[in-house]
C-alpha cells in the first residue's frame, strides 16, 4: 500500500474539561475524498485546526506526505502543501478577487518580500490566478470586490484560492454550506473532478454530497471516531446509526 | 542604603502602584465590557484633580474635595459616553484611539481655558499631614499610608462588586456574551454608562488624591495613562485581578529601581556617571519589564487566550 | 466627485507654486511653513504604510521620529565640536553632511522599529496600541534622563547641515531638498502598495489568516512594513530636527505619536495622498485657528471628533467618493 498523503496518529486535545479530540488516528490516501462528519459539537472544526496548524494537539502527529509537521505553524504546512477552505470564508474582502486569488499564486511562488514590481503585472502569477478562477467558474467576476460576491460566490473563491497552491492535500471545511441546491451540484461534479488532482479531506454537512462523492467516510462523535468506511459500509453501521442517526436506530 | 529607607521606598511603590491601580481598574473593565480603548481616560483623572483644587480652595474641605473630584470625573465620563463614546463601541480601535485622543486636546484645552496654564495646588488636609511611626521605627507620612489604604479598600470593593453584585454579575455577563445579556432584558446602553461613569469616577478620585502630592496641572493625566496601559499589558486586558498585581509590580520596580539603579552601577563606575547611567536605566525598567512579560506571556500574566 | 488621482496632482502642483509664489513675494515664512508641513508629511506616510496598508495601529512613532531627530542633534553637535562620538573600536565621527545623517537616522530608526515591532507584533488590537504607546513613552523618559545630549533642555545646532550644492540656509532651498524625499518616498510607497508585498500586506490585515494558508507569514509582512515605516518618520524627524535646529524630548512625546496620526485621519487612510492633505491642514489649521485663539486645539479636537464619527474617508474621501480605491 502506498503511504497516504494527510495522516493524523494518535491526536489528543483538550479544552478544560472538554476531551474535543481522542486519539484520532485517520488519513487521507492519493485520489480519494474522504469525508468527515458527525453532530455538531462533534470535535470537527477542533480537528480540522490541528491538521491545518491553528490549534496544536496535546499529544499526537499530523503527517503530510510522510513528514511530521505537528511543530509547524499554519503557513510552513501550506507551504508544504496543505491546501485549506474555510466553513466561514478567510478572504481580504476589500480586494478584488483576481488579488484574491493572485495572493495563493504569490503563496504558492513564495516570494512575497517584492517590492518594487507591480503584482497585478506579473504574468506569471496573473495566470495561475486567473486559471484558478476560471476552473470554479469565477472568471467573469475577476475584477470584483470580494465583499459583493455572494456567500457562495465566497466559496467558490475560497476554493480557487487553495488551487492556486497547487496543494498535495485539500482540507476542506463545510464548502457546499449556503451554496443552495444548483451551486451544491456545481460543487459536487467540481470536486468529483478534483480528487484526481489532489485528494480532499471533506467536512460536510450536506449528506447528499457525501455520499456522492466519498470514497470513504469517517464518523466522529464526541471526539472520537466510531467507524470509518464506504458508503455502503457506514449507512449500515451499527454504531453509527445509533449515534449518528440517534433516534432512527 | 539602610532598611528603614529601603522600606520607605517600598512602601513608595506600594502606594504609586495602589494609585496605578485605580486608573488601570476602571480602564480594563472599560475595555473587558465594551470592548473600547479609551485614551481619554487621563482626561478624567485631571478631571477630578481640577474639581478638587477648585472645591478644597473654594471650601476648605478635603473631603469636599474628594466629593467633588468623583461626582465632577463621573459626570463628565457619563457625558462623554452618552455623546460620543458610545457611537465608538462599534468602531473599529483606530477610530477608538483617534476619537478619544480629539476628547483629550478638547478637555485639555477647556480646563486651560478655564484654569489657566499655572499648576493648582491641592493641600493634604491637617489631619492627614505629618508622618507616622510604624513597627520598626520607619517614619512615613500618614497621607501615603492613607492612599494606599484607600487604594486596597477600592480593589476590595471592585472585587465584591464584581463577584457579589448584581451589577457585577452584569458586567461579567458583558464581558462573555453581548448579545445575551441584551437577551435577558439587561438595559444594555444604561449598564455601559454605568461602568463608564464608574471607571471615570475612579480615575478622577485617583487625580484628587495624586494630585495633593503633585501639582495639579494640564497634562498631569496621560503619563498616569500610559504607564496604566503599561500595567494592563503586563496584567493582561479585562483582568481586573492582574491589574491588581501588575501595577504593585508595575509601581515597585519604577520606585525601586529608580533608588537602586544608581546604587548597583556604583559599585562598577564612578559617581556622576553612576548616577546618570543608573537613572537613565531606571525610566526604562518598567517598559524592559513589558518587554520580558511580552516575550514571556504575550496576553499579560492573567489575560485570556487571545 | 472628483478622481483621487487628480486631487493628488491638484496637491502636488500646490506644494510646488506655493513656495515659489512665497519665495517670489520674498515671504520666508510661509515657506518654512510649507517646509514644515512637507516634513510632517513625510512622517505621516511613514506611519501611513504601517497604519494604512498594514492596519497596525502605532501609537509609538514619535519613537521613530525622535531618533532622527537625535541622529542628526548628536552627529552634528560632535561634528560642532570636532569630538568623535566614539573610538572604539573605530573612530566614529560626527558630520555635517544631510546625505549621512540621513542615512544614520533612517538606520537607527529602523533598528529601533525592528525591535519594538518585534516585540508589540506578538499581539494585535488594543495591546498593540497600549504597547506602542508605551515604548514611545520609554524613550521619551530615557531622552529626558540621558544627561549627555542636553537630557530635558535638547540639544540645539548652530547652522543648518549642507547638502552638496545646495545652500539649505536658503528657505527655498533647503524646501526644494525635502519636497524632493517627499516625492521619492511617495513614488515608492505607490509602487510597494501595488506590489507582492503590498498586496500580501494588505490581505493579512483584511485576514491574517488568509495569508499564513497561502504559506506566508502574517508577522514577517508586518514586521517589514513596520521597519520601513520606522525608517521613514525617522527621516522626517531629521529634517524636522534640522528645520528646527533644534532636537528635544517634545519630539519623542505621545502627543507628537498622536498628531502623526491625526495627518493620516484628517486626510484619510491608507490614500497615498492622506498623510500629505492632512498635515497640510494641520499646519494651516495651526497658523490660522493659532492666530486667532491660544486654545486652537480645541477647535482640532472638536474637527477630529467630527471627522472621527461622520466623515470616515476624511478629506480625501469626502472629496472624491467614500472608498478607498482598490485596483
Amino acid at each position: 500500500m502506498t503511504e497516504p498523503v494527510l495522516q493524523t496518529r494518535g491526536l489528543w486535545c483538550a479544552f478544560g474539561a472538554l476531551q474535543a479530540s481522542k486519539d484520532i488516528t485517520l488519513d487521507l490516501r492519493a485520489g480519494e475524498i474522504h469525508a468527515l462528519i458527525g453532530p455538531n459539537g462533534a470535535g470537527k472544526s477542533t480537528l480540522i485546526k490541528q491538521i491545518a496548524g491553528s490549534l496544536r494537539p496535546d499529544a499526537g502527529q499530523v503527517l503530510l506526505a510522510g513528514e511530521d509537521v505537528t511543530a509547524l505553524s499554519t503557513a510552513a504546512r501550506a507551504r508544504r502543501g496543505l491546501g485549506r477552505t474555510f466553513q466561514i470564508s478567510e478572504l481580504a474582502m476589500d480586494d478584488t478577487v483576481l488579488q484574491n486569488a493572485l495572493l495563493g499564486a504569490l503563496g504558492a511562488q513564495g516570494r512575497p518580500f517584492r517590492f518594487w514590481q507591480s503584482a497585478l503585472g506579473r504574468d506569471d502569477l496573473r495566470s495561475k490566478a486567473e486559471l484558478a478562477l476560471a476552473r470554479v467558474g469565477l472568471a467573469d467576476k475577476a475584477r470584483m470586490r470580494t465583499s459583493e460576491l455572494s456567500h457562495g460566490q465566497r466559496r467558490q473563491l475560497e476554493v480557487a484560492v487553495a488551487l492556486t497552491l497547487h496543494p498535495k492535500a485539500f482540507v476542506m471545511d463545510e464548502p457546499m454550506a449556503g451554496l443552495g441546491t444548483t451551486g451544491s451540484k456545481t460543487m459536487t461534479s467540481f470536486l468529483d473532478g478534483l480528487r484526481a488532482q489532489a485528494p480532499i479531506l471533506l467536512v460536510e454537512h450536506d449528506m447528499d454530497a457525501v455520499f456522492a462523492l466519498a470514497d470513504r467516510i469517517s464518523v466522529l462523535v464526541y471526539g472520537e471516531i466510531i467507524a470509518t468506511g464506504s458508503v455502503a459500509e457506514i449507512r449500515s453501521d451499527k454504531a453509527v446509526r445509533a449515534a449518528y442517526l440517534g433516534e432512527e436506530a | 542604603m539602610s532598611p528603614i529607607l529601603l522600606a520607605e521606598q517600598l512602601l513608595n511603590g506600594i502606594q504609586l502602584g495602589v494609585m496605578l491601580f485605580v486608573m488601570a481598574a476602571g480602564l480594563t473593565l472599560v475595555f473587558g465590557v465594551m470592548g473600547l480603548i479609551n485614551l481619554a481616560h487621563g482626561s478624567l483623572f485631571m478631571v477630578g484633580a481640577f474639581a478638587a483644587a477648585a472645591v478644597a480652595g473654594a471650601t476648605g474641605s478635603f473631603l469636599l474635595a474628594l466629593v467633588a473630584a468623583l461626582a465632577a470625573a463621573a459626570a463628565a465620563g457619563a457625558l462623554i459616553e452618552v455623546l460620543v463614546i458610545r457611537r465608538l463601541y462599534a468602531r473599529d480601535h483606530l477610530d477608538q484611539v483617534l476619537a478619544t485622543f480629539a476628547l483629550i486636546l478638547i478637555f485639555s484645552e477647556g480646563t486651560r481655558w478655564i484654569f489657566g496654564s499655572f499648576p493648582l495646588y491641592l493641600n493634604i488636609p491637617d489631619y492627614l499631614s505629618g508622618p507616622v511611626t510604624l513597627p520598626g521605627g520607619i517614619q512615613y507620612p500618614l497621607y501615603r499610608l492613607t492612599l494606599i489604604g484607600i487604594g486596597l479598600a477600592i480593589a476590595a470593593g471592585l472585587f465584591a462588586l464584581i463577584s457579589k453584585t448584581r451589577l457585577g454579575i452584569q458586567i461579567r455577563a458583558g464581558e462573555n456574551d453581548r448579545e445575551m445579556i441584551a437577551a435577558l432584558g439587561v438595559d444594555i446602553s444604561k449598564l455601559y454608562t454605568i461602568v463608564f461613569a464608574l471607571g471615570a469616577a475612579l480615575a478622577g478620585l485617583a487625580g484628587a488624591l495624586v494630585g495633593a502630592i503633585q501639582s495639579v496641572q494640564v497634562g498631569m493625566g496621560e503619563p498616569v495613562l500610559i504607564l496604566a496601559f503599561v500595567v494592563i499589558v503586563i496584567g493582561g486586558i479585562g483582568s481586573i485581578k492582574g491589574a491588581l498585581i501588575a501595577a504593585l509590580l508595575v509601581g515597585l520596580t519604577d520606585t525601586l529601581g529608580g533608588v537602586l539603579l544608581p546604587q548597583v552601577f556604583r559599585f562598577f563606575m564612578d559617581g556622576a556617571t553612576a548616577s546618570s547611567a543608573g537613572s537613565a536605566l531606571a525610566s526604562m525598567l518598567i517598559y524592559i519589564l513589558m518587554a520580558v512579560v511580552l516575550i514571556w506571556k504575550p496576553t499579560g500574566l492573567f489575560g485570556a487566550r487571545a | 466627485m472628483m478622481s483621487e488621482r487628480v486631487l493628488n496632482g491638484v496637491v502636488m502642483a500646490g506644494l510646488i507654486l506655493f513656495p515659489l509664489w512665497a519665495w517670489m513675494a520674498d515671504a520666508p515664512f510661509m515657506i518654512t511653513l510649507a517646509t514644515k508641513a512637507a516634513i510632517l508629511a513625510l512622517a505621516g506616510v511613514g506611519l501611513n504604510l504601517a497604519l494604512g496598508i498594514g492596519g497596525l495601529v502605532s501609537l509609538g512613532h514619535a519613537a521613530f521620529f525622535g531618533i532622527g531627530g537625535y541622529a542628526m542633534g548628536i552627529l552634528a553637535s560632535h561634528a560642532q565640536a570636532y569630538d568623535p562620538i566614539f573610538t572604539q573600536p573605530f573612530v566614529f565621527e560626527g558630520t555635517k553632511s544631510m546625505p549621512l545623517i540621513w542615512l544614520t537616522a533612517m538606520i537607527a530608526s529602523g533598528l529601533a522599529a525592528l525591535a519594538i515591532g518585534a516585540l508589540s507584533l506578538r499581539t494585535s488590537g488594543v495591546y498593540f496600541i497600549m504597547i506602542t504607546l508605551a515604548f514611545g513613552q520609554m524613550h521619551y523618559f530615557f531622552s529626558i534622563s540621558w544627561p549627555a545630549y542636553g537630557g530635558e533642555d535638547g540639544l540645539s545646532i548652530y547652522v543648518r547641515n549642507s547638502f552638496p550644492g545646495l545652500n539649505t540656509l536658503d528657505p527655498i532651498q533647503f524646501y526644494a531638498v525635502v519636497l524632493g524625499l517627499l516625492a521619492i518616498v511617495l513614488y515608492c510607497n505607490a509602487r510597494l502598495a501595488k506590489s507582492p508585498f503590498g498586496l500580501a500586506l494588505g490581505a493579512a490585515r483584511q485576514s491574517p489568516l488568509r495569508v499564513e494558508t497561502v504559506g506566508i507569514s502574517p508577522y514577517r509582512l508586518q514586521l517589514v512594513a513596520f521597519t520601513l515605516s520606522g525608517m521613514i518618520t525617522g527621516l522626517a524627524g531629521a529634517l524636522f530636527a534640522d528645520l528646527n535646529r533644534f532636537v528635544s524630548p517634545v519630539m519623542f512625546s505621545w502627543q507628537t505619536s498622536g498628531e502623526i496620526m491625526v495627518f493620516i485621519i484628517i486626510g484619510g487612510v491608507a490614500r497615498l495622498f492622506g498623510p500629505v492633505v492632512g498635515a497640510i491642514l494641520f499646519i494651516v489649521l495651526e497658523h490660522v485657528l493659532g492666530g486667532l485663539s491660544d486654545y486652537w486645539h480645541i477647535y482640532l479636537g472638536a474637527l477630529l471628533l467630527l471627522i472621527v464619527l461622520f466623515a470616515r474617508g476624511g478629506v480625501i474621501g469626502t472629496l472624491t467618493g467614500r472608498e478607498a480605491a482598490h485596483d
